[in-house]
């Protein structure tokens, strides 16, 4: 039963990376055929920083999701702040149902609603164009927004009322409470929230694809726009170096993450002693 | 402790005004734009319109009921597999079925199409053995096969989790009590499984039905689903009525099940309770 589990787990997952492992492997490749490994060749990746449009695509991805997921976190650590502490148990329930709205819709209904939207306004204030940076950038802090807040508002939840009390008898102003004791406890999850922010939005294609205009393309529109007609192995490259950096980055999160957990383990322990 | 509640109760209107503009409000848009014709005058020709897009349904939705059903028995097994395994196996697993989520559709999309490509390694693989080449690229079979891979791991990790949670004394008790291993699976395991298959199957349901970039590349642009239709009406045609008309009754279809689907993971926890 044992092996049998593990052959089945060992299948699945050869199905499941084969695929990228065919694309890192021919990305290497000195022909363009899919089929036949020909030599070691670096040409794809020469061509693909040759290529002006992937750079800047590259460097649109970054801008737009630092400041989307810095503003998402702003104004969703707010919100949970305000939801966590709200007295109506009826605001509470409307304000978690509306963040719950773009996590249940399929994107493309976001995405085609927020391009009416745009679309909509513009022409009633006789603009030609709305769509661009600005329309992308409202686009990913309003799908950001329902993570960071699921991310901060069980901290708030968590928090011991107390603490926040002893602050105001001590003499502090509510705004100094607000970053010097709540803060300071509810930020690891303003920091998943903030991360998670920002890989939802260099991954976002389909949300991006309806709000964006051809002169602010990040880089899921560069591939997609590729991609549309034909096989290019400067993209295999391009998606190599993409799955690299991923994995790298799993990876550190994973060892920060076990090092967060060494440590707390440890003052629980010391807790114990005591 | 006045001032206290005047800084709590202005700490939410930012997200407050946010979410009327930029979520209320695009759902307003797309009711307006439904139910309006070119001069903005109400009509209800975009919703008559629908009937010839009902094969379109019928499609997309057969397509992603076969994927989230294939996807259930490919991940449900697998999560209990994992779930078996000693505790540092299974946090390696665990990267591993997070780590295609975290490479975008796109990426993982276009490397099935290499694979699956005419001149692609499975064909050349079967000629070698004597076989004719096969065409993958614009069958069905690779449009659902597509969904899947895709969204595998999405039905795999919710599953996990609430594996991982169940109490082990669960099994336990049912075996004493005489339940057989079948016995025990359906009548003790899925159930106290439910709330993870729910958003599992939620999870790979949502995106297979309103997926476009699946259908264009491993479909070859033979097969129209609904998300297809949407992109199209929405980037190519003149006018935005009749896709948010498909958007909006996409929109109602989705939420209904998903409403559905929430009563039986409800369920799910009462008899945890």
């Amino acid at each position: 039963m044992k092996l049998l589990s593990r052959i089945y787990i060992g299948l699945i997952f050869l199905l499941l990376y084969a695929p990228i492992l065919v694309v890192v492997l021919f990305s290497f490749n000195a022909s363009n055929s899919l089929s036949s490994f020909t030599g070691f060749s670096l040409k794809w990746y020469e061509e693909l920083f040759r290529d002006g449009a992937a750079l800047s695509a590259l460097k649109n991805s970054l801008i737009l999701a630092v400041a989307s997921s810095l503003l998402a976190t702003v104004l969703g650590t707010l919100a949970a702040f305000s939801i966590a502490r709200a007295k109506s148990r009826r605001y509470q329930r409307a304000m978690e149902g509306v963040s719950n709205i773009p996590m249940m819709n399929p994107d493309i209904v976001t995405g085609v609603s927020m391009m009416l939207l745009f679309v909509g306004v513009g022409a009633m204030l006789k603009l030609s164009n709305t769509l661009g940076f600005w329309t992308m950038l409202v686009a990913h802090t309003t799908f950001n927004l329902p993570y960071v807040i699921l991310s901060v508002l069980p901290r708030f939840r968590q928090m011991d009322k107390s603490l926040t009390e002893a602050a105001l008898d001590l003499g502090c102003t509510p705004a100094q409470t607000f970053f010097r004791i709540e803060l300071p406890y509810v930020m690891p999850g303003i920091a998943s929230g903030l991360m998670m922010s920002f890989a939802l939005s260099l991954d976002d294609f389909i949300i991006s694809h309806f709000v964006s205009s051809p002169d602010f393309k990040t880089l899921p529109l560069y591939i997609y726009n590729q991609t549309a007609h034909e096989v290019k192995f400067s993209m295999y490259a391009l998606c190599t170096l993409l799955i690299v950096v991923i994995l790298a980055l799993l990876i550190a999160v994973n060892i920060a993450g076990a090092k967060d957990e060494g440590g707390r383990r440890k003052k629980k322990q010391t807790g114990v002693t005591k | 402790m006045k001032k206290r509640s005047v800084f709590e109760r202005l700490s939410g209107s930012p997200y407050v005004a946010w979410s009327a503009l930029f979520i209320i409000a695009p759902l307003l848009f797309v009711v307006y734009f439904a139910f309006t014709d070119r001069n903005g005058a109400f009509t209800l020709e975009n919703i008559r319109t629908l009937p010839s897009y009902s094969q379109t349904f019928v499609m997309s939705i057969g397509f992603s009921l076969i994927a989230t059903a294939v996807c259930f028995l490919i991940g449900y097994p697998l999560a209990y597999c994992m779930s078996q395994m000693k505790a540092r196996t299974r946090n390696v697993l665990m990267t591993l079925i997070m780590l295609p989520m975290w490479i975008s559709l796109l990426i993982r999309t276009y490397s099935l199409m290499a694979l699956l490509d005419n001149g692609g390694l499975i064909n050349s693989f079967f000629v070698r053995l004597g076989f004719e080449k096969m065409t993958f690229i614009g069958t069905e079979a690779a449009v659902i096969l597509g969904m899947i891979y895709d969204f595998l791991p999405y039905m795999v990790l919710p599953i996990y989790t609430s594996m991982t949670k169940l109490d082990k004394r669960y099994l336990e008790a049912a075996a004493d009590l005489g339940c057989s291993g079948t016995k025990t699976l359906f009548r003790v395991v899925l159930p106290l499984t439910m709330p993870g298959i729910v958003s599992g199957i939620t999870m790979v349901f949502v995106p297979s039905m309103s997926t476009f970039y699946i259908s264009q590349k491993l479909g070859g642009g033979s097969f129209d689903l609904l998300g297809d239709v949407i992109d199209r009406q929405f980037k190519n045609a003149v006018t935005y009525h009749t896709g948010a008309a498909i958007s909006l009754v996409m929109m109602i279809l989705i939420l209904l099940s998903l409403a559905v689907m929430n009563k039986f993971s409800d369920s799910g926890e009462d008899i945890i309770v």
